[in-house]
């Protein structure tokens, strides 16, 4: 495939571009301004849950009649609650995520010039562009933003007479959500299309890095399980607006008598888990790929266990499927049918234990370079031990009779996916900033970032643990109304404090990437002496990649600190790009 | 104050990007690259991360002494039991390899931080190693499955007809509860939303032969201690989640669908009283699922008493037929 070649004007370079490197750039920024928002309602609501009923100015600054006297509502509370979940689960960790290190990796990694189709990745990203917009509006409609909680189960989502955020709070959110699957689908596709047929000469599949294996995994999850919730959004937009009863039956709300019957909320509930439980792979797989890279790179070791890596990635994403009704347990499902959700579920454990395990092996006899993105990976690891052990609570149908829905369920999903998954993120564009913007970012800066995002970050979850021990459920606009609960506003305080500490340690962040990415210091081509094929592509950015020929690939691109019989580096130095023919007698792929 | 704060971010922005500017010229003048860690910053990191073992560590024995007490206290309820004995048994397999894991990812940070003098080993593979760590995780596993589904089972089986038990029907509504006890014919009389009207706020038939004798009551429901409780969950609106975390309960109350759970309460209130050493304890249900504005006060009281005082209190309670 040749390059396209297209008038570069300012429109076609940096708007509606087709190249898949600003293309990436494009999800990256949108992304991170999306993050950003989730985090400023996050601190909001932590400054209430810290403090409930206290007044404070900058609640009073956000959110306007929302909050009488600088205190927010309770409705508004929940809307808060409902966005920064939507937003961080589906704008920052999938589109943000993916699409920012699949647009930019795949072509680069597999040496293609791009993606097979640059207009559907063009769309993709607009359809995001979009669905981002439309999920703001919904911010300032009548009655306020979507407030059912992320996880929209209506019939509470279903009625207005319900909750305020119900109304066309609710339309914009699934209107939004509709536009955004069609976004991931036109990325997913691309993705796997790619991969499958784009690959240079000497690139078999079990040549790619990790990274690849990992975005091929999350584009395949999200094909098949992103439609469901696309149908899940279309039959709650019939209830809604068309008088259908999918969802709703035997309801009386406001003094009446609904005429919705012979639905079932549950139903809504398979549906929605079906494409929600594969979601969180959604979000931790591509973290994981990006941080076996750079841990592989980083140790100047091959990743131990490639194979292994890839099969436990395919046996969670298999796994991931048949895992959803453990969001069900107490809905009221068959108690047998719990049983076998119990066990499909603690069996991820199994290949999540050899992921956790490969990486350690990966860092013995290591020779560790402490970059910012090497110190996210390493605080991925962690949070993915920590928050994975409590999987084994959750999981199990028995125990999950007295910690569902309470701060423990909190605690877990926030370390394992979500902690895990931004740490993944931040890593990435600490690692491949170079690539992004043919600039350094401050690795000082990064330091401080990384120390108190890590200390904050546990500040934050790990209390929340002790809350649900108590018995605190979750989405309590305060917990003041239980004299059981009172002795636990030590610990809302507390941990509101690291929220608060937390928001301004990503400032120092975004401070770092601005800046670097107009005044960093030039990049080399290589600065981490890594193999893969991006780092031989030149700095500037251009449409199609290499200059001349596409590379061709010889070896696996884990040929770290590989020794000869004399224990000499083979190449002379300790890695091997993957362009390297092999030598005499050398074999391919760690063997 | 609005522009104080405005100016007060500019001129830090500001002299953010002096500063970095500084150190890359510094960095230059040395001949460094800015951006590549130097050993004895790459040691330090890994010292700090070894640290870091201690001080998390430190911070979760922190936790454990001052939160850990807050925890609810030994279950009400019988089944409960074998729910903390299994729960108890999870913590024993997961915090030693929340502990140890750390200790190794966070030891070899240190152990294995770059040196110029040291050549990092090719170690790519190794079957024997990867399947010890297949096969422990998975008879931990098994072991905690066939444990779990059993305790599952046990807890989730219903309360068989002819067992001496009370059957009691909870219903939710945005933002109350209601309790109907059966009554003496032990049957909860037919109920359905399109038969709420005026003072029959939940809808139960009057036709029905087995409604009269039902008792209706609102704020707390009290229960014979010892004596298996059926219950049956109803909802008038949206799904709410009957939460009774002293009795390891739960169980969602679903529009359009009757869901149930069962318990035997073992500890009265004044009981519980005592050994939580606190006067004002009672029992409480509360809401556990998302249901709209007030879903965070959403109660009713518990009270667990002897079979006298139960059968005294409900003798008080007026029928659903007066």
């Amino acid at each position: 495939m040749s390059a396209h070649h297209h008038k570069e004007d300012f429109l076609f370079k940096y708007v509606f571009s087709t190249d898949h490197k600003m293309i990436s750039k494009q999800f990256l920024v949108t992304g991170f301004l999306m993050g950003f928002l989730g985090l400023v309602m996050s601190t909001l609501f932590r400054l209430q849950l810290g403090w409930p009923g206290e007044s404070f100015e900058v609640i009073d600054m956000f959110m306007g009649s929302w909050a009488e006297d600088g205190v927010m509502s309770p409705d508004k509370y929940l809307a808060l609650v409902t966005m920064h979940g939507t937003i961080m689960v589906f704008f920052l960790l999938t589109a943000g995520l993916s699409g920012t290190f699949s647009n930019l990796l795949i072509p680069l990694q597999i040496g293609a010039r791009d993606m097979a189709s640059g207009f559907l990745n063009m769309l993709s990203y607009w359809f995001f562009f979009l669905s981002s917009v439309i999920m703001l509006i919904s911010l300032f409609v009548e009655g306020g933003a979507a407030s059912a909680g992320w996880t929209i189960y209506p019939p509470l989502s279903a009625l207005p007479q319900a909750i305020p955020g119900s109304g066309a709070g609710m339309t914009l959110w699934l209107v939004a959500m509709a536009i955004f699957i069609v976004s991931s689908l036109l990325g997913s596709l691309n993705y796997i299309v790619t991969i499958f047929n784009l690959r240079t000469v000497g690139m078999t599949m079990t040549r790619m890095p990790l990274t690849i294996w990992a975005f091929l995994f999350t584009a395949i999850i999200g094909v098949l399980s992103f439609p469901v919730l696309l149908s899940c959004a279309l039959l709650l937009i019939f209830d809604r607006s068309f008088g259908t009863s999918f969802y709703l039956s035997d309801i009386y709300i406001g003094g009446q008598v609904l005429e919705h019957s012979g639905g079932s909320p549950i139903l809504f509930e398979h549906l929605f888990w079906f494409l929600g439980h594969p979601e969180v792979y959604i979000v931790l797989l591509p973290a994981l790929g990006i941080t076996s890279e750079i841990i592989s790179t980083m140790t100047r070791k091959p990743i131990f266990g490639y194979r292994a890596m890839i099969g436990s990635m395919m046996a969670i994403g298999f796994l991931s499927f048949i895992v959803w009704g453990h969001h069900m347990f107490l809905t009221g499902m068959n108690p047998f049918l719990g049983s076998v959700f119990t066990f499909t579920t603690l069996l991820i454990a199994i290949p999540s234990a050899v992921k956790v395990f490969n990486y350690l092996t990966t860092l013995w006899k290591g020779n560790i370079r402490f970059t910012p993105a090497t110190l996210f990976s390493i605080g991925l690891v962690s949070t993915f031990i920590t928050g994975g052990v409590t999987g084994l609570v959750l999981g199990d149908s028995a125990l999950d009779i007295n910690v569902h829905d309470t701060y423990f369920v909190v605690g877990h999903f926030h370390i394992v996916m979500g902690l895990s998954a931004i740490f993944g993120m931040f890593a990435g564009v600490y690692h491949w900033f170079p690539k992004l913007f043919g600039r350094m970012m401050n690795n000082k800066l990064g330091n401080v970032h990384f120390w108190l995002t890590i200390i904050c970050a546990y500040g934050v979850f790990f209390p929340m643990h002790f809350l649900g021990f108590a018995g605190v459920p979750r989405r309590y606009y305060t917990n003041s109304e239980f004299p059981m609960f009172d002795n636990m506003i030590d610990i809302n305080e507390f941990i509101s404090m690291f929220a608060i500490l937390a928001f301004f340690a990503q400032l120092i962040f975004f401070f770092n990437f601005v800046y670097s990415a107009f005044r960093g210091p030039r990049a080399p081509q290589n600065p981490w002496k890594g193999n893969t094929l991006e780092w031989t592509a030149p700095v500037e950015h251009f449409h199609g990649n290499w200059y001349g020929e596409i590379p061709h690939v010889y070896r696996w691109p884990y040929d770290y600190s590989k020794v000869d019989a004399n224990g000499d580096y083979v190449s002379g130095e300790d890695y091997i790009p993957q362009t390297v023919p092999l030598g005499d007698n050398e074999k391919d792929g760690g063997h | 104050m609005t522009i104080i704060v405005v100016v007060a971010i500019i001129l830090l922005v500001i002299t953010g990007s002096q500063l970095l500017k500084i150190a890359e010229l510094r960095a230059k003048s040395k001949g460094e690259l800015i951006y590549e860690v130097t050993e004895k910053e790459g040691k330090n990191l890994g010292l700090m991360l070894f640290a870091g073992f201690f001080v998390f560590m430190g911070f979760f024995a922190w936790q454990m002494w001052k939160w850990y007490g807050l925890r609810l206290p030994v279950s009400a309820s019988v089944h409960g039991e074998s729910i903390d004995f299994l729960s108890d048994l999870t913590y024993f397999i997961i915090t030693p390899v929340f502990i140890l894991t750390h200790a190794i990812l966070l030891w070899f940070c240190y152990k294995y931080a770059y040196s110029s003098k040291r050549k990092a080993v090719f170690f790519s593979h190794s079957n024997k190693l990867e399947l010890i760590w297949t096969t422990v995780p998975s008879i931990a596993l098994t072991v905690l499955i066939l444990i779990g589904l059993n305790t599952w089972n046990n807890t989730m089986a219903p309360v068989p007809e002819e067992t001496e038990h009370v059957l009691l029907e909870v219903t939710s509504q945005q933002f109350t509860w209601t309790a109907r006890y059966a009554g003496e014919d032990k049957k909860l009389g037919r109920s359905h939303v399109t038969l709420i009207e005026g003072v029959n706020a939940t809808g139960i038939d009057k036709e029905d032969e087995n409604s009269n004798d039902d008792k209706l009551v609102k704020g707390e429901f009290h229960l014979p201690v010892g004596v298996p409780v059926q219950f049956v969950f109803r909802s008038l609106d949206v799904i709410h989640s009957a939460y009774m975390p002293h009795f390891r309960a739960q169980m969602n109350c679903v529009p359009g669908l009757k869901t149930q759970f069962n318990f035997v309460p073992k500890i009265t209130t004044k009981e519980m009283k005592k050994i939580t050493d606190n006067e004002d304890f009672e029992y409480i249900l509360l809401c556990n699922k998302i249901c709209g504005a007030a879903h965070y006060n959403m109660q009713m009281n518990i009270i667990v008493e002897s079979q006298e005082d139960y059968d005294k209190w409900l003798a008080e309670q007026k029928t659903f037929g007066e």
